[in-house]
């Protein structure tokens, strides 16, 4: 699936500076047996990914539970080592970075975590959750800390004067404000968010992506954006890639890969998701897709989606479909949709 | 109410948490009612009081700390509220049928599926074991599982978690209910499959015409579904309508703030409009409009008077002291 890769440059998208470039990336979580803890088989869980991600844009990763989306994201930020593949910020391959080396780059990307109550620490204050990293990474003495502090808190829309609170005294929303803040103090370049609103409800998912579309606007900000909510991501986002089983089926510009899908997943899931207005609901067309995502620990043979697929072909169960481009910028890993475009 | 022929008819539900740390107002005068073969969907967010409401129904919330203080449940000529435990028995699992949000915690794991329908019938019909397993069967084949009878024999964990929620619908069907009451039944699930169980609750409701009653957080799952809305908010009821109107013509500030603030997959790039604010807290019994101080309406009397849910037009009732649509306090 990766063997295309060089033909990027020749899109025009390519003109755009490229901040992260994931290339053939693959994360395996080996299954251990018996007392000897032998290796007898791997999950999965990313399984040769491709994709760019541009200096100042919103990339979306969409796919459902078990795809691989989180895991795709935590190795970019090399919080778990690869197993395969290439990730490189700026000139820099992170794969090969370690140490102390990897350690004075974390200033310049950080995580945004699904759930506000269990990544911040119940025992420290707000202001020593915030001013963390500031002490790991910045020259800023005790009274320049608290300045931060202050200042960061009031970017993300929280008062100042509640920095010595702890995270139990803040609502879910104002905790996901307080993790914002944290992944913002030490002025970071790319941000990935694991799912950043999933655990909020409805009426507070809306103020959180809107605080960060604007810190985007105010501080250049890139970001990969995971979710499950697609809805939301093409809301937020300014291209889109879909994940399913390990590897990412289409990519597109958003309102292309929502207008336009290719690929057979991308399309069931788009008519999967129900959208707030009875009307629109009442003459929809649904693609309802026959079973489960299949285990990552034994994914089929050929296209990993050909058991579900509803225009399934006998090369699709044998053959891995290449990862191609059918219009600039469109990408997908299908056979079907490439006979079509040839 | 509205009507008299309800199925099942909730007036003034007041239930409380007397905790440690004092009392929780969860559900503070509920009135709703349910007509025959009607879908009405319940929408709210954590803290609404919409999963305490429907357990209170059927007095299914722990008892203490949970205390209901009044209110009146109607089914079948009897309050529910007042049942002797045996007779509620009899309504619980069989003339009213529940679904629960997580299939994987509410399925028992050491008994096999048939074994968890057939309880079911076992206590609520006199079918022969026979009869129950066929049964069983044809739950099974309505719900969409391929080989029912080899089915039968699974534990939960055997099945996905989209399977073991049709096992659950199918459980809540066994004794051919008058009303079910599914607590955010696709919650736990992927979209692909959320999509298959409401696909297949529709063609349930063609075939069966059981009453539900759809509780979830997400507005978009039931718009279209059900035919009509009861919004939450601070364990109150605060607006009602058929669906068609509800989306189109919300009339209390909460609904048309969570409608304005839900991204849409088949629109692009429109601003959101987030509801400033946190929800309320629960720990004091409220003294006006619980949504008073994030509503841009608000005014002197939404914080002394709670507003009753006022028929405003035909099958839709707000309660809201501001008439949203002529921008001018509601006289009542």
């Amino acid at each position: 699936m990766t063997d295309v890769i060089d033909s990027v440059d020749a899109a025009p998208a390519a003109e755009r500076e490229v901040l992260v470039r994931v290339e053939g990336l693959k994360k395996h979580f080996p299954i251990m047996k018996g007392v000897f803890r032998r290796q007898v088989g791997a999950v999965r869980a990313v399984d040769g990914v491709t994709f760019d991600i541009y200096k100042g844009e919103t990339l979306g990763l969409v796919g459902e539970s078990g795809s691989g989306k989180s895991t795709t994201g935590r190795v970019i930020l090399q919080i778990e080592p690869v197993t395969e593949g290439s990730v490189r910020f700026q000139e820099r391959e992170l794969t090969e970075v370690k140490g102390n080396d990897l350690r004075s780059m974390r200033p310049r990307m950080q995580m945004i975590f699904q759930n506000p109550h269990a990544s911040l620490n119940p025992r420290m204050t707000v202001a020593s959750i915030i001013g963390e990293p500031l002490k790991e990474h910045s020259d800023l003495d005790a009274d320049g800390r608290h300045a931060r502090v202050e200042e960061l808190l009031t970017i993300v829309g929280l008062d100042p004067s509640h920095a010595n609170r702890y995270p139990h005294e803040f609502s879910g929303g104002q905790r996901q404000r307080i993790g914002v803040a944290r992944a913002i103090a030490l002025n970071p370049e790319f941000i990935v968010a694991d799912e950043p609103i999933a655990a909020l409800d409805v009426s507070i998912q809306a103020q959180v992506v809107n605080l960060m579309e604007q810190l985007q606007d105010e501080l250049g900000l890139t970001y990969l954006f995971i979710s499950h909510d697609l809805s939301m991501v093409r809301h937020i986002a300014d291209r889109v890639a879909v994940m399913y089983l390990g590897h990412v089926v289409e990519l597109a510009d958003c309102d292309e890969l929502y207008e336009n899908p290719q690929h057979p997943y991308t399309k069931a899931l788009n008519s999967a998701v129900p959208v707030p207005d009875p009307v629109v609901e009442a003459n929809r067309k649904r693609v309802i897709l026959e079973g489960d995502i299949p285990s990552p620990s034994n994914p089929p043979p050929g296209c990993v989606f050909s058991t579900r697929c509803p225009v399934v072909e006998d090369r699709c169960r044998v053959e891995v479909p290449e990862w191609r481009q059918t219009t600039a910028g469109h990408w997908v890993a299908c056979h079907v949709v490439a006979t079509k475009t040839q | 109410m509205s009507g008299k022929e309800a199925v099942l008819e909730v007036s003034n539900l007041t239930t409380e948490f007397h905790t440690p740390d004092g009392v929780v107002y969860a559900v503070n005068g509920v009135d709703l009612s349910l007509r025959p073969g009607e879908f009405l969907a319940v929408v709210g967010e954590s803290g609404s009081g919409k999963s305490v409401t429907m357990m209170s129904m059927l007095r299914l919330i722990p008892m203490p700390p949970g205390k209901i203080i009044d209110g009146q449940v109607d089914f079948e000529d009897q309050d529910l509220l007042r049942l002797d435990v045996e007779d509620l028995r009899s309504v619980r699992g069989g003339k009213i049928g529940f679904i629960f949000q997580d299939p994987m915690t509410s399925l028992n794991p050491v008994l096999t599926i048939g074994k968890q329908i057939t309880e079911s019938l076992e206590l609520h019909t006199d079918l022969s074991d026979a009869e129950m397993k066929k049964r069983a069967e044809e739950l099974l084949s309505l719900v969409g599982i391929p080989d029912a009878k080899q089915r039968l024999k699974n534990y939960p964990h055997e099945l996905s978690g989209g399977m073991r929620q049709r096992v659950m619908i199918a459980i809540a069907l066994a004794c051919s209910p008058k009303v079910i009451i599914a607590d955010e039944p696709t919650t736990a699930l992927d979209v692909t499959i959320q999509a298959q169980i409401i696909e297949i609750v529709r063609d349930l409701r063609e075939k069966l015409n059981t009453a539900v009653i759809w509780i979830t957080h997400d507005l978009a799952v039931v718009a279209g579904l059900a035919d009509r809305v009861v919004v939450m908010y601070g364990g109150r009821v605060v607006e009602q309508a058929l669906v068609g109107d509800l989306y189109s013509r919300p009339q209390h500030p909460y609904t048309r703030g969570l409608l304005n603030s839900l991204p849409r997959l088949d629109q692009k790039g429109h601003e959101l409009s987030a509801i400033e604010g946190q929800p309320p807290s629960l720990r004091s019994a409220p003294t006006g409009c619980s949504f008073a101080p994030r509503c841009q309406y608000a005014h002197d009397r939404c914080w002394t008077e709670i507003p009753p849910l006022a028929e405003i037009a035909f099958e839709h009732r707000s309660a809201c002291w501001w008439d949203i649509d002529n921008e001018r306090p509601r006289h009542d």
